[in-house]
């Protein structure tokens, strides 16, 4: 994606503080256009901080963070998607009593008319829907049923084809593995894979290195809210990354502490 | 927008084996809010048809719509709250404010009615955003909150009209300058037979005709629907939940001062009194009877209607009957009870997500 270099998100010098405890200090990060890149850490490392920046529900509080080389700072998740920022949440933020046309339009409905007259148009959004729908994989889906009487698979592939919708310039993908068959998490990566191909920058968050060694171009490895590690495919193979995702290091002191005062767990 | 492109766009997801069927007709009468009420409200009105004629001519007819135009109007608030997940419990109490303040307007300030009718509406509106910034900044339920509203407002209106007035009552306001236009707006009547009929009642059937667009056809609905359903998922997507919840709480003042408004034009004047709760959870009732869940996410302002008719018809047909009116209480406790199970099973059915 040479030539393209600004395109994609970038993040320089970044920090988020919850009250006065830095969940992200002066992270600096780029994730290119037409590229998968895998953010991994441990619990507590800073990714969920990085998805609310990313989303818009989170406000950064030092740095700036760009979007195709602008510098924006998102006032709410509606800005975000109107700035082509789209996000597939970890719990797919779907509503189960709404109807799924009305789930994927959900805080960006198309409306006509004039207030006070001005009102939904249920036509090309039932419409925009199903095609959508089809589009990820679920072909013939009525748009006017309940969430709550989609299948799992279903509802993943509901927050996917949302946010392929609205995304016009990344995709931000936190923790896609949760529940998932087999068949789904193909239908899932080749989602991801044919957004990579549209241009898309793809941030995808997760905890399985192996995965995202599967998946991915660029990893970042996120440690007490800071960057541990910035690595491309070439750097590193899955075991490499799954290492370091174990805490590498630390792991290493803590066999060594455990083997001193516990022999018999050397022989394992 | 042509009904040819329209269907052949549309037409090819229905062939979907399995899923949508014959049955989804059926399956959608079923899953709507108001299916339990209106069930029950055709057994109570079968029921009492039978035990007191009189309820079916038009003078009944007119003593059912009159209560039910008033319970209607603030039970149609309340639901569109419920279904945000919020609850006011202060509509009772802020009709009786907000007459009253009308009242000692035009009666102690001499002002004009209209005037004194939007001043008081300015009122209503503060306690509403009070509620609302109250209840999205504080995060405590709404029922405390607009308890305590309930509280402030009942003493200070009583204390205050007592002040002002001397006494418990303000009346002699048809005098006022716009009070014959006022009057025609709000307390107009026709007779048809035997039966009176008011106006509370278009404004009752406006209420609900709008209320019900509102929850299905515009954005402001949808973001109502996902506040009470799915708090999280609205956040998320970037829905203004905690706009919604102040502009339902304001609609929910508006409610009562319509309904304050409306008694104090037909009584010519006020009497405020130390109302018990009961007035405030009257809507409640009303809104739960017509399907709304107290959990949120699901109901519907047709449903709080067909609740108050319910309310209505057993009250009058009681009465008609030559009942105590005590048993009122038993059978709407009765109602009650059958609307939670119903509701109950229906929340459940409806929020069962499946899980991979």
């Amino acid at each position: 994606m040479t030539g393209s270099g600004a395109r994609g998100l970038e993040l320089r010098g970044i920090t988020v503080r919850h009250g006065s405890v830095p969940a992200l200090s002066r992270v600096s990060a780029t994730f290119p256009a037409g590229e998968i890149s895998c953010v991994l850490g441990e619990n507590g490392s800073g990714k969920s901080t990085l998805v609310a920046l990313l989303s818009g529900l989170r406000r950064h509080d030092e740095g700036e963070l760009l979007v195709d080389g602008t510098a924006v700072r998102f006032r709410s998740p509606r800005t975000a998607r109107a700035a082509g920022v789209a996000t597939v949440w970890e719990d797919l933020a779907v509503a189960p009593l709404l109807s799924v046309w009305r789930n994927f339009f959900l805080g960006a409905e198309p409306t006509r008319g004039v207030w006070p007259l001005r009102r939904l148009d249920l036509e090309s959004a039932r419409a925009t829907t199903a095609r959508a729908m089809e589009r990820v994989g679920i072909p013939g889906l009525d748009p006017d049923q309940p969430a709550s009487r989609l299948l799992a698979g279903e509802r993943q592939s509901l927050a996917v084809a949302r946010a392929l919708h609205f995304g016009a310039s990344a995709l931000v993908i936190d923790e896609p593995t949760a529940p998932m068959t087999v068949a789904r998490q193909t239908l899932f990566g080749q989602a991801i894979l044919a957004a990579r191909a549209q241009g898309l920058a793809v941030v995808v968050v997760t905890n399985n290195p192996r995965y995202a060694h599967l998946i991915g171009d660029r990893f970042l490895l996120l440690a007490d809210g800071q960057v541990a590690g910035n690595l491309t495919r070439e750097d590193v193979d899955a075991d490499g990354l799954t290492a370091l995702m174990a805490g590498g290091a630390q792991l290493g002191v803590l066999t060594d502490a455990l083997t001193e005062l516990h022999p018999e767990l050397g022989e394992r | 927008m042509t009904v040819g492109r329209l269907s052949s766009s549309v037409a090819p997801h229905r062939a979907r084996p399995g899923r949508v069927d014959g049955g989804r007709v059926l399956r959608q009468a079923l899953t709507r809010p108001s299916l339990p009420a209106l069930v029950v409200l055709a057994l109570v009105l079968a029921f009492f048809a039978v035990r007191a004629p009189e309820l079916l001519t038009s003078g009944g007819l007119a003593g059912v719509l009159d209560i039910a135009a008033t319970l209607g109007i603030g039970g149609v608030a309340v639901a569109l709250l419920l279904v945000a997940g919020q609850f006011d419990l202060s509509v009772g109490v802020l009709a009786m404010s907000s007459a009253a303040v009308t009242a000692v307007l035009i009666g102690q300030a001499g002002w004009g009615t209209w005037p004194a009718l939007l001043a008081s509406l300015a009122c209503a509106l503060l306690v509403g955003v009070v509620n609302g910034v109250l209840v999205v900044n504080t995060g405590l339920p709404s029922f405390l909150v607009t308890l305590a509203t309930f509280l402030v407002l009942q003493g200070t209106t009583l204390a205050g009209v007592r002040a002002v007035g001397g006494s418990g009552r303000i009346d002699g306001l048809d005098e006022a300058p716009g009070w014959s236009s006022a009057a025609a707006v709000f307390g107009s009547t026709a007779q048809l037979g035997d039966g009176r009929f008011r106006v509370s009642l278009l404004w009752w059937l406006g209420v609900t005709a709008v209320a019900t667009w509102v929850l299905w056809r515009t954005r402001f609905g949808n973001a109502v629907f996902a506040s009470g359903g799915a708090r999280t998922a609205a956040r998320e997507l970037g829905v203004p939940v905690r706009r919604t919840t102040v502009a339902l709480f304001c609609l929910s003042a508006t409610a009562g001062w319509l309904i304050g408004t409306l008694s104090l034009v037909r009584l010519d004047g006020v009497q405020v009194s130390s109302a018990d709760l009961a007035t405030g959870l009257d809507f409640l009732v009303v809104a739960v009877l017509g399907g709304c869940l107290l959990a949120g996410g699901y109901g519907s302002a047709f449903g709080a209607s067909v609740g108050a008719l319910l309310y209505a018809v057993s009250w009058q047909g009681i009465v008609l009957a030559g009942w105590d009116p005590p048993w009122f209480q038993a059978l709407l406790g009765v109602l009650l009870v059958v609307a939670l199970v119903a509701n109950g099973v229906v929340g459940h059915r409806l929020k069962g997500v499946p899980r991979s």
